[in-house]
């Protein structure tokens, strides 16, 4: 055995001691690996086997003809989507929507972890904390069912209110596109102003007391407190959690779109994403759909990578 | 040293105890409102009377609701959905997280890398639904369990967990000859409890209140979760039947009552376990940014 090692060239022993090397590993890893198996099927089985398919929007999809046997059309989908007069539309609807989700959106959850802040008393402030956080886990279907009917021009609470006190006549809220966007906008910070104020609240905890008393000796007021002390300290957290979501400003689901709108309101509450699942799936137009599809990863792709690079520039934090 | 407060502090904290009640009343009106409308008298209902109390008393509607078929089947669907689902997701989590958690494990970075590279990118919504169709999920009722099994987010909070474990324990169970297996279930599993319950409750929750993969994969309306049926009565669909059956078997006057009622059977669970399981849900948020 010793004498055979020393013939062979020092390369090949060397590969050989690293294949036994791996041998040994997996042997001795042989339950991890199992315990891993099943997972990793299925990532690779309904995250990597779509991404392969992505193929076909550069194909003619054929559904009995398959990936492989359809006819690849290159960038025929792409060409004539873009032509298409729904593309600007679809492109600027997504875009806005989630611009103004941000604007409106993103400075609510700090203003109201910066209130939290001001409670005092301990059973208060839980109680109040857990009831703002509810509205995370209640369904998209149920919170959009509330939407439509408190804004319903026959019997919703909000006509109502509008007709008793100012004497408005009813508006159909739904089908008016010029609402569409405040509508998703509020609900969307009706839903997660208390979830989003979690992750700042923890970062008002982290913040030194002692600078709190300083800043009251040197007779800073709350405002100036507040200005001076609580925002620089919290300021980590909102250029991270900015950050991210500029990365996902592409990206608004379709699921819940498709509860509020109607081809009434399309003009501006038809996004790509909708676009895509009524093309897609209602329409069965696969390879078109998955075009758009694709086009919408790739700009949030490259959205994502900028902020990422926007982030390692600004902070020291960064997603990789 | 004590301070005393000018009336700008005194504004300061004015405008905070009034944002936060703001906050608190606006989540809790619609609660509010959906339960006095479900327990009204239809008849009120459809006038617009109640606003805020119950107006009269009736539980008309629930009993109309209970009656009803589908909402049985709806209910007793996503029960399975939610159960089988659940189940099946924390197991295959938990596994793969505690494998992945090990950081002598072959080839851990690869295996990271893969689900990683998930979480930037995915196929999107068509492919993914034509390889359901592909393995012929459509339509049956693991088309709402499989292509869900695990969420990427939730194996590395539970991983991040489990890393924090003390290694000690673990190398103490070997040193006793238990295998990778048994240390999991013996050392890991219990010490992981707090972590475990709280990705239990997302995923139960998240299987709960899923409507768009039924939506896109099933076409039996036996398979329906109660969500579909919720979003046809509630909102009205252009594709389903049910919410014309709902109205023709009642008169209209109980078609505004329904639709809280429906909203009131399909959130009670989740309201009611609510109290009992939020603080899990901030542990949850708390066990990722550790890390962060």
């Amino acid at each position: 055995m010793l004498g055979l090692k020393i013939q062979t060239p020092a390369i090949e022993s060397v590969q050989r001691a690293k294949l036994s090397d791996y041998i040994t590993k997996i042997i001795r890893d042989r339950y991890l690996l199992l315990m891993l198996l099943p997972g990793l099927v299925y990532f690779i089985l309904f995250k990597y086997w779509p991404m392969y398919g992505i193929v076909i929007s550069f194909e003619d999809y054929n559904l009995f003809k398959g990936i492989s046997g359809s006819p690849w059309v290159g960038l025929q989908n792409f060409i004539e989507f873009f032509q298409s007069p729904d593309a600007f539309k679809l492109i600027r609807n997504t875009f806005l929507i989630s611009f103004y989700n941000l604007i409106f959106g993103f400075p609510a959850p700090i203003l109201l972890a910066i209130a939290f802040n001001e409670f005092i008393g301990k059973y208060t402030k839980r109680i109040t904390q857990s009831i703002t956080f509810l509205p995370h886990f209640i369904s998209t279907v149920v919170i959009a069912g509330l939407v439509v009917n408190f804004l319903s021009p026959e019997t919703g609470i909000v006509n109502k209110w509008l007709h008793d006190f100012f004497g408005v006549s009813p508006i159909n809220f739904m089908m008016d596109p010029k609402y569409f966007r405040s509508i998703y906008v509020s609900m969307n910070i009706w839903k997660d102003i208390g979830w989003g104020s979690i992750i700042y609240l923890a970062a008002l905890t982290g913040i030194n007391g002692e600078l709190y008393e300083a800043a009251k000796i040197d007779g800073a007021n709350r405002f100036r407190q507040t200005w001076h002390i609580t925002l620089p300290g919290i300021l980590p957290t909102v250029v991270i959690m900015l950050i991210l979501q500029l990365g996902h400003l592409m990206e608004v689901g379709a699921e819940t779109i498709i509860l509020l709108y109607n081809p009434s309101t399309y003009d501006t509450s038809d996004i790509l994403s909708t676009f895509v699942y009524r093309r897609g799936l209602v329409g069965t137009d696969y390879s078109f759909a998955a075009a758009v599809d694709l086009f919408n990863s790739l700009v949030g792709i490259v959205l994502i990578f900028l902020a990422n690079r926007l982030s390692r520039k600004l902070t020291e934090h960064s997603l990789w | 040293m004590r301070i005393r407060m000018g009336w700008d502090d005194i504004a300061f904290k004015t405008c905070s105890i009034i944002i936060v009640w703001v906050v608190v009343i606006a989540t809790l009106y619609p609660f509010l409102y959906v339960f006095s409308s479900s327990i009204s008298n239809p008849v009120a209902v459809l006038q617009n009377k109640v606003w805020l109390w119950p107006v009269g008393f009736s539980t008309e509607a629930y009993k109309e609701l209970l009656s009803y078929p589908p909402i049985k089947v709806g209910y007793e669907n996503t029960l399975f959905y939610t159960i089988v689902g659940t189940a099946m997701n924390i197991t295959l989590s938990s596994l793969m997280a505690y494998s992945l958690s090990r950081k002598n494990l072959i080839f851990r970075n690869f295996f990271i890398l893969v689900v990683t590279f998930t979480l930037l990118f995915s196929g999107g919504l068509i492919p993914t639904y034509l390889v359901v169709k592909n393995v012929g999920l459509i339509n049956t009722r693991w088309s709402l369990i499989i292509p869900t099994l695990i969420s990427a987010w939730n194996l590395f909070l539970l991983k991040t967990f489990f890393e924090n474990i003390p290694k000690e324990l673990e190398e103490a169970a070997v040193m006793d000859g238990c295998s990778d297996l048994q240390t999991f279930y013996r050392i890991i599993v219990p010490l992981s409890m707090p972590a475990i319950t709280t990705i239990t409750l997302f995923y139960a929750v998240g299987h709960w209140n899923s409507y768009f993969n039924a939506l896109i994969y099933l076409n039996d309306p036996n398979l329906f979760p109660i969500q579909i049926f919720l979003r046809d009565i509630v909102i009205g669909s252009q594709s389903t039947a049910a919410v014309d059956t709902v109205t023709s078997v009642n008169s209209s006057i109980m078609t505004e009552s329904l639709k809280y009622t429906t909203i009131m059977i399909v959130s009670i669970p989740i309201i009611l376990v609510y109290p009992f399981i939020q603080r899990h849900f901030v542990n949850g948020i708390m066990i990722g940014s550790v890390k962060g």
